[in-house]
């Protein structure tokens, strides 16, 4: 087991690493500290001096030792349109996206569950091929028009739901949440099934195989035999079984959904990460870009790292079997 | 030729299966619509001659105001969104299969000198792809095509959008193509065939190219449909962050990004009738892509 985490652990250092070498890149070949730090009004003498004196001059790999020096500080540079650190910018963006996330995945949860669970209990019933037809649809429709169609049915015509922002929040040390207040929380609808509506198709298929295929093992027929309740069997013993690689699954999933959000929150105008890094494109914002990329690039192999060391304490033969 | 493909085991399947013979009437349908746009198109858009700003967001022709020559109505442009989408889905096809394309040539090429080579050509090229894999492809697109617009700048981004495009989503989906075609050359490698050729002194780059790549199509052909699906989608998804094709030039993506922006005057038809042909289009090629993967997967198929 250790030789398995030493292995990993080292696997998640080397990603992290190509992918600060490929930010640094873009910066060090695009980007310009200068313009960053001081605009475009500086003669071309005092550029030169301060690339001079930032260090701009040396060799590309010292440069990147500096890089990555910095960045294990948490100094990823200035973001050059809010004049603050990128991380700074980051990290005020992030609860949005965060609470986006955390809601979507309720739903996935509240829904998939229940719905898995029944269409693999009853295959034959007609509610069950009605959602096994309908996500198949599900998976084909992109998830900016799902958001699209809400806001159009929801907000439009109905006039339930209000279609952008995030409405009023509350500041819970430094934390701006939307989650404690009735407006927040019905800026949150909308955008949120959106989210959750490109992931339910897949787990609630998901469910439904891994239920179907534990109902078909010995264990389940010695406890029929054994003449336990129907509820007992389905909810106890078949369910505990079938979420181990749903668990997985949802680990590897949440880390997605966050490419998903650039797309919501798009739509939504929403005030998180992924809307301020179409902004950053826009204003051609080279260092809040490369500071997202390696942020997300950190969630991505944390997440990843994590779910592989779980599933390989679960799960034995991962461990043994060694590099897949 | 044709005798022996009416014979087969594929060919018996589709006949059987209902969902595949009308997904695959849809999308020859949709296909040929696309690729004869300028053809059956009763405007083109491109022609800025034809274009009537006095024209803009007329609803379509059975709807109160609008007009009979522009049946589903005319977008923000005043340009007829009938003709408009012909011409969009066009470019999303067309840049759904360049990407596609591209995926697959880099994909086999990784994949086999991956599986067929081992050792740390292998170990290498295999890290990349599972490097790349650990991140969602939509995610690597959207940094790919980021990176495209800051360096060369949105005018010329814009001028260069179709073959970009095909870069940008070419290069973000390779890995799957590579892990598939390693896995399926190497139990091709283990095969008496390859033996054989070895033995009769075949230089390897025959022996790579011409009998194991061959026996290797299966598992391209079932990832190719889904792959088409996708990449049509990121295209479309690319276009919406405004990201892809631009709105001189839209195709059905950078169409429902324009029409989302007048939704909430009410304007629903200008991103309704291109969602719709998009979702349809994806939908036929995940169900054929469904329908080969049960026919085609070597488990089931080959025993």
């Amino acid at each position: 087991m250790f030789a398995f985490i030493v292995r990993r652990i080292t696997q998640a250092v080397l990603v992290m690493l190509v992918i600060s070498l490929i930010g640094f890149a873009i910066k060090n070949r695009i980007g310009d500290p200068v313009r960053d730090l001081v605009g475009e009004r500086v003669t071309p003498a005092e550029r030169a001096e301060m690339r001079e004196k930032l260090g701009l001059n040396d060799p590309f790999l010292i440069q990147y030792g500096r890089f990555v020096k910095n960045a294990l500080r948490g100094d990823l540079g200035l973001s050059f349109f809010h004049k603050k650190p990128a991380v700074a910018v980051i990290l005020s963006k992030a609860p949005a996206t965060l609470e986006l996330v955390f809601a979507a995945a309720l739903i996935i949860i509240v829904i998939s569950l229940p719905v898995g669970m029944f269409t693999a209990i009853y295959p034959r019933n007609w509610f069950s091929r009605f959602t096994l037809s309908f996500s198949t649809l599900g998976v084909s429709i992109p998830v900016f028009l799902t958001a699209i169609m809400l806001i159009y049915v929801f907000s439009v015509e109905l006039n339930w739901l209000p279609s952008y922002g995030r409405g009023e929040m509350v500041n819970i040390g430094g934390w701006q949440s939307g989650l404690l207040t009735l407006d927040g929380l019905k800026h949150l609808v909308l955008p949120s099934f959106s989210l959750a509506s490109i992931m339910l198709p897949l787990f609630i298929r998901l469910i439904r195989s891994e239920m179907m295929e534990v109902l078909e093992t010995e264990y389940i027929k010695f406890a029929w035999a054994k003449g336990l309740s129907r509820r007992r069997i389905f909810l106890v013993h078949a369910f505990k079984n079938t979420l181990l690689p749903v668990i997985t699954v949802f680990g590897v999933q949440i880390g997605i959904m966050f490419a998903f959000t650039i797309l919501t929150e798009t739509v939504f105008q929403w005030q998180g990460m992924g809307f301020m890094f179409l902004e950053a494109v826009e204003r051609s914002d080279i260092s809040l870009l490369v500071a997202y990329l390696v942020f997300v690039g950190v969630i991505f192999v944390v997440v990843n790292t994590v779910v592989d060391l779980v599933y390989g304490l679960i799960n034995p033969t991962i461990r043994i079997a060694g590099r897949k | 030729m044709f005798r022996r493909f009416k014979d087969s085991y594929l060919f018996y399947s589709f006949k059987q299966d209902k969902t595949a013979i009308l997904s695959f009437a849809i999308l020859m349908l949709l296909l040929v619509l696309g690729s004869l746009a300028p053809v059956i198109a009763p405007f083109d858009p491109y022609d800025p001659n034809s274009i009537d700003i006095m024209n803009a967001e007329l609803p379509p022709a059975w709807a109160g105001e609008g007009e009979a020559q522009f049946w589903l109505g005319t977008d923000i442009q005043g340009r007829d969104l009938l003709s408009t989408i012909l011409y969009g889905l066009r470019l999303s096809i067309l840049i759904g299969l360049g990407a596609v394309g591209l995926q697959a040539l880099l994909g086999i090429l990784v994949g086999l000198a991956a599986g067929y080579l081992g050792g740390k050509t292998d170990a290498v090229l295999m890290r990349m792809a599972d490097i790349q894999l650990s991140f969602p492809y939509l995610m690597v697109a959207i940094f790919i095509s980021a990176i495209f617009q800051v360096v060369f700048g949105i005018g010329r981004y814009e001028q260069l959008a179709v073959p970009l495009l095909i870069v940008i989503i070419g290069l973000a989906e390779w890995p799957v193509y590579a892990r598939t075609v390693r896995a399926s050359v190497l139990g091709e490698k283990k095969k008496e065939y390859v033996e054989a050729a070895r033995v009769i002194g075949l230089n390897r780059r025959l022996i790579m190219f011409r009998h194991v790549l061959p026996n290797s199509l299966t598992a391209v052909m079932v990832i190719s449909t889904i792959q088409v699906a996708n990449a049509v989608m990121s295209e479309a998804a690319l276009s919406f962050l405004g990201l892809g094709m631009p709105i001189t030039k839209p195709s059905l993506g950078a169409l429902i990004k324009s029409g989302f922006e007048y939704i909430f005057s009410g304007s629903w038809w200008i991103t309704l009738f291109p969602g719709v042909l998009l979702v349809l289009l994806v939908l036929v090629i995940n169900l054929l892509g469904d329908w080969l993967r049960d026919v085609l997967n070597p488990k089931l198929y080959k025993g």
